[in-house]
């Protein structure tokens, strides 16, 4: 390796791939253009063409008398939302959502807890596989291992009969609104189902937004006399603020748009996916299908607007 | 011959000029250096050299053949970069050998060119390992081989030496260099160390603002500062502010002393100021003293074995006229 | 959260953490016990007894076969046109600074920020404007779309610790663009797609919500357990058939996390 020599500029590679990458090289725009045409064909148009039908759907109402759909624009089918039945599902759903996002909050706040400043190394790993998990399996699978569950014959009913508390169980059912002749036909039931299908989503970003806060200022915190209370109260919960914001995205989100859930376990009363589902199916009403599904997008447009003023996106 | 030729070359980031016509030929077989603060538009200098970034105006030949438009693998110029850029996911002589196998090199021929590479860096028999398992030294030495073994008529140096402790540092200075004069390959590094500019360098070029200040020898930065950033920049020396050259008698100037160039007390052909010491301080072979004389700040390495002169005491200093250099400008 | 290690929790959070994951995970292991149960006609706890017939009596049932090999295609071939879509997606939003990035990322999260059954009625609704009679590929068109999320937060998330000076690298030692894809870039984000991919390869396997609009007559695996769900016709063979939904889902998300655990977390907001 003594000697230079050669020229300073090579041929490389000839044919078809060298000059093609010459040309990609000379044109980054065109490579750029290429890269993105097929998602954003398949997003972009199929997707989202298919997303704005709907939403024009919406403006269109459906003839009483033919069931046709009359295709002039029109608020009609948008004041249709506004009659008591249908405002009751709209009021129902977004109470329920705002339940389970609370309750999840509150059962996946001590696990993300323990997982971000306690586990490490193995603990660490089941911890998070145990979040993972759960998360990932069947959704099919855990609403009927609640069927299982929550059934009369079920292993609750004889759980609490074992530690004689079946009292309990019946004077809850005997409640209005949140009790019924079972809890697999009961609010409370479709609640309970909601959370734990719901839940992990809130676990992660929490877990995310706390693994960011040094541990030293829950200690600051005490060494200046905070009670653990207050700790809680003035230092970590504004700090997972964030993070129990970007998981309530999900499940807030995950519980409007669902119809799965209450239809196999809760009373028959219906919730915004339910009714999203029986009216393009059996009622064949697809304008009002279409103006019930554009009610969750606008509520979740808010909520991200509002969660995007917050940072919750970081906590991703 | 020219090994590289910059004719008018800019490159400017919408608003931000970062090289802004810049003239520059760099000689064959050539050590050179380009010097500045971050953002001087050294580094771009060099990346336009490799070719990852297209001058927005001027012309740029490598040895007689124009680059621009030529991308960074047609062209017979290899880089040492800053962070290495060692393949990860790739063995030592892997890495190496990298160059050659994507030119079709046969596989025998290449990784014996690597082996080779490999024990002129002094890393003989390290070629199995992973790059995770090197140390920033060696991982710098195997960046230099999977360059060299190239044989690249040019080899452009991104801050080579900056991730490195000083032992280490003033080490590889030396190797560079040998390495350098054994091979014939013109280096060109791109550094924001003055030492190691005048240490290892043939010409240094000193920028700032995409400009270049000065173009010359170590001995001719360092000691003939064209301008006042040059004077700042390289070295330490006193840039000294036109009135209070005027008043010694010369142009009305700005003008740079170095601060060895000043000794205490008069002498024959010399030129003469006093001034108080506002700091003074025992450095081991020398007394660094700080003066204020006639508004100006100036700086003087005193012999070490004249006692250290106290603060607020007034003391009379000079220097011969020739070490006075002027500078451009008067403002 | 880095804190001095030797402090342990206190008792009250370490009850509530704990009793959190038994809340997540005794439902799922109570579905291993059914799957043995004698019990044919209720959901009675505990089991009168245990057997292995049920597993015979799923093993021949042919329309359980349908419904698995419907959805082992669907979900392959979603998987593969989820892997193009959002490697080039994401080669794009990282690699370079364009007008309109942002939207991009937008887009491809949007299918699953939305719930399901705005996608389902959304693509249901197109397809029946557009006279598209049901098919294989109506449900494919829908599970590509939720799936390209999975594998585009995968591959930025590594595409991002690629160093940008590696590709320079790559160039600069003579490789052009193709060589630099093939031994740079693919090696580097390949256990991220193949991640991204099982991910994905689950999302779509266990997908009800938009397959109900999509699939017409057809009936997948989970198709097949929703039918069940609303009426159960036979417990045993929904018994086993879950827990073997559960056995195969988790393998992917055991190997996504096997293959991604140094750095990035896998995503979990890909569901």
């Amino acid at each position: 390796m003594s000697t230079v020599s050669g020229t300073s500029i090579l041929t490389g590679r000839q044919g078809l791939s060298g000059r093609l990458s010459d040309f990609f090289w000379r044109n980054p725009k065109i490579l750029l253009l290429l890269m993105l045409t097929p998602p954003l064909l398949w997003l972009g148009v199929i997707y989202l063409g298919a997303l704005f039908a709907l939403l024009l759907q919406s403006f269109f109402s459906i003839d009483d008398f033919s069931g046709l759909i009359n295709y002039e624009f029109t608020f009609a089918t948008y004041k249709q939302l506004l009659i008591p039945s249908n405002f009751d599902i709209i009021l129902r759903t977004v109470l329920m959502a705002v339940l389970v996002t609370l309750a999840s909050a509150i059962i996946a706040f001590p696990i993300a807890y323990y997982a971000a400043r306690y586990a490490r190394g193995k603990w660490k790993v089941i911890f998070y596989l145990g979040v993972m998990l759960p998360l990932w399996s069947s959704y099919l699978v855990k609403i009927y291992a609640w069927k299982l569950i929550l059934a009369k014959e079920g292993i609750l009913t004889w759980f609490l009969a074992k530690l004689n508390l079946l009292w309990l169980l019946d004077a809850w059912l005997a409640l209005p609104v949140v009790g019924g002749t079972s809890l697999s036909i009961s609010y409370t039931g479709t609640f309970i189902v909601f959370i734990y299908v719901w839940m992990p989503f809130m676990i992660l970003p929490i877990q995310a937004s706390l693994e960011r806060v040094q541990g030293n200022l829950i200690e600051a915190s005490a060494d200046l006399g905070g009670k653990p209370s207050q700790t809680f109260r003035y230092v970590l919960f504004p700090l997972a603020l964030p993070g129990i914001i970007a998981g309530s995205i999900f499940t807030f989100s995950l519980t409007l748009g669902d119809y799965i859930i209450p239809q196999i376990i809760g009373s028959s009363r219906l919730f915004i996916g339910q009714a999203v589902y029986a009216q393009q199916g059996t009622a064949g009403n697809i304008p009002l299908a279409a103006a019930f599904s554009i009610v969750p997008i606008v509520i979740m447009g808010l909520y991200l607007w509002m969660a995007k003023r917050q940072g919750a996106f970081d906590a991703l | 011959m020219t090994a590289v030729l910059f004719q008018q070359v800019s490159r400017h980031f919408g608003a931000v000029r970062a090289v802004d016509s810049v003239d520059l030929a760099i000689a064959e077989g050539e050590f050179f250096a380009m010097l500045g603060p971050s953002g001087s538009g050294k580094t771009t200098c060099l990346r336009l050299m490799a070719g990852f970034e297209q001058p927005t105006g001027g012309h740029i030949e490598i040895f007689g053949e124009t680059a621009e438009g030529v991308p960074p693998y047609r062209r017979n110029v290899n880089t040492v970069f800053q962070d290495y850029a060692l393949f990860p996911h790739l063995s030592i002589l892997e890495n190496v050998a990298y160059g050659l196998m994507v030119k079709g090199v046969a596989k025998a021929e290449r990784l014996k060119a690597a082996e080779e590479a490999l024990a002129m860096v002094k890393l003989p028999g390290y070629g199995t390992r992973r790059p995770g398992q090197l140390s920033g030294g060696q991982r710098q030495r195997v960046a230099l081989a999977r360059a060299l073994v190239n044989r690249p008529r040019v080899l452009l140096l991104d801050e080579p030496l900056g991730a490195l402790d000083l032992k280490l540092r003033e080490q590889m200075q030396e190797e560079l260099k040998s390495l350098q004069k054994s091979l014939g390959i013109t280096f060109v590094f791109v550094t924001h160390d003055q030492g190691e500019a005048l240490s290892m360098a043939d010409r240094i070029a000193v920028f700032s603002d995409g400009k270049i200040q000065q173009l010359g020898t170590p001995e001719d930065v360092y000691k003939r500062p064209k301008t006042r950033f040059v004077a700042d920049f390289v070295g330490s020396s006193n840039v000294l502010p036109p009135d209070f050259v005027e008043g010694l008698g010369f142009g009305k100037h700005y003008a740079s002393l170095r601060p060895e160039a000043i000794d205490l007390g008069d002498g024959p052909g010399r030129k003469q100021f006093s001034g108080r010491v506002t700091a003074a301080s025992f450095l081991g072979a020398a007394n660094r003293v700080t003066v204020e004389a006639n508004g100006a700040r100036v700086a003087a390495m005193l012999s070490a074995s004249i006692s250290v002169p106290a603060q607020g005491e007034t003391i009379t200093l000079s220097f011969l006229p020739q070490d006075l250099h002027m500078m451009d400008g008067t403002q | 959260m880095r804190s001095d290690k030797n402090t342990s929790a206190p008792l009250g959070l370490k009850i509530a953490a704990g009793l959190g994951l038994a809340f997540l995970h005794l439902p799922i292991l109570l579905i291993f016990l059914y799957a043995f149960t004698t019990e044919e006609k209720s959901y009675q706890f505990p089991p009168p007894g245990y057997t292995f017939k049920w597993f015979a009596a799923a093993w021949n049932r042919p329309d359980v076969w349908e419904a698995m090999g419907l959805s082992v295609r669907v979900a392959s071939i979603s998987t593969v046109v989820a892997l193009v879509l959002g490697t080039l997606c994401a080669a794009a939003v990282s690699r370079t600074k364009f007008f309109g990035r942002e939207a991009v990322s937008l887009l491809v999260i949007l299918p699953i920020a939305l719930p399901g059954i705005i996608t389902g009625i959304a693509l249901r609704s197109a397809f029946s404007f557009a006279e598209i009679p049901f098919s294989f590929w109506t449900i494919v068109l829908g599970h590509a779309t939720f799936c390209v999320v999975v594998v585009y937060n995968n591959a930025v998330a590594r595409f991002r610790r690629i160093s940008g000076s590696l590709v320079e690298a790559s160039a600069d030692l003579g490789a052009d663009s193709f060589q630099t894809f093939r031994y740079i870039i693919l090696p580097n984000i390949g256990t991220a797609l193949l991640a991204g991919g099982m991910l994905a390869f689950a999302l779509s396997f266990d997908e009800v919500i938009v397959s109900t609009f999509t699939a017409g007559q057809q009936s997948t695996l989970p198709i097949w357990m929703l039918e069940e769900l609303i009426r159960p016709r036979q417990r045993p063979v929904t018994n086993v058939v879950a827990m073997i939904v559960v056995l195969v889902t988790f393998l992917p998300i055991l190997g996504a996390y096997y293959l991604t655990r140094d750095g990035d977390q896998v995503a979990g907001g890909g569901k």
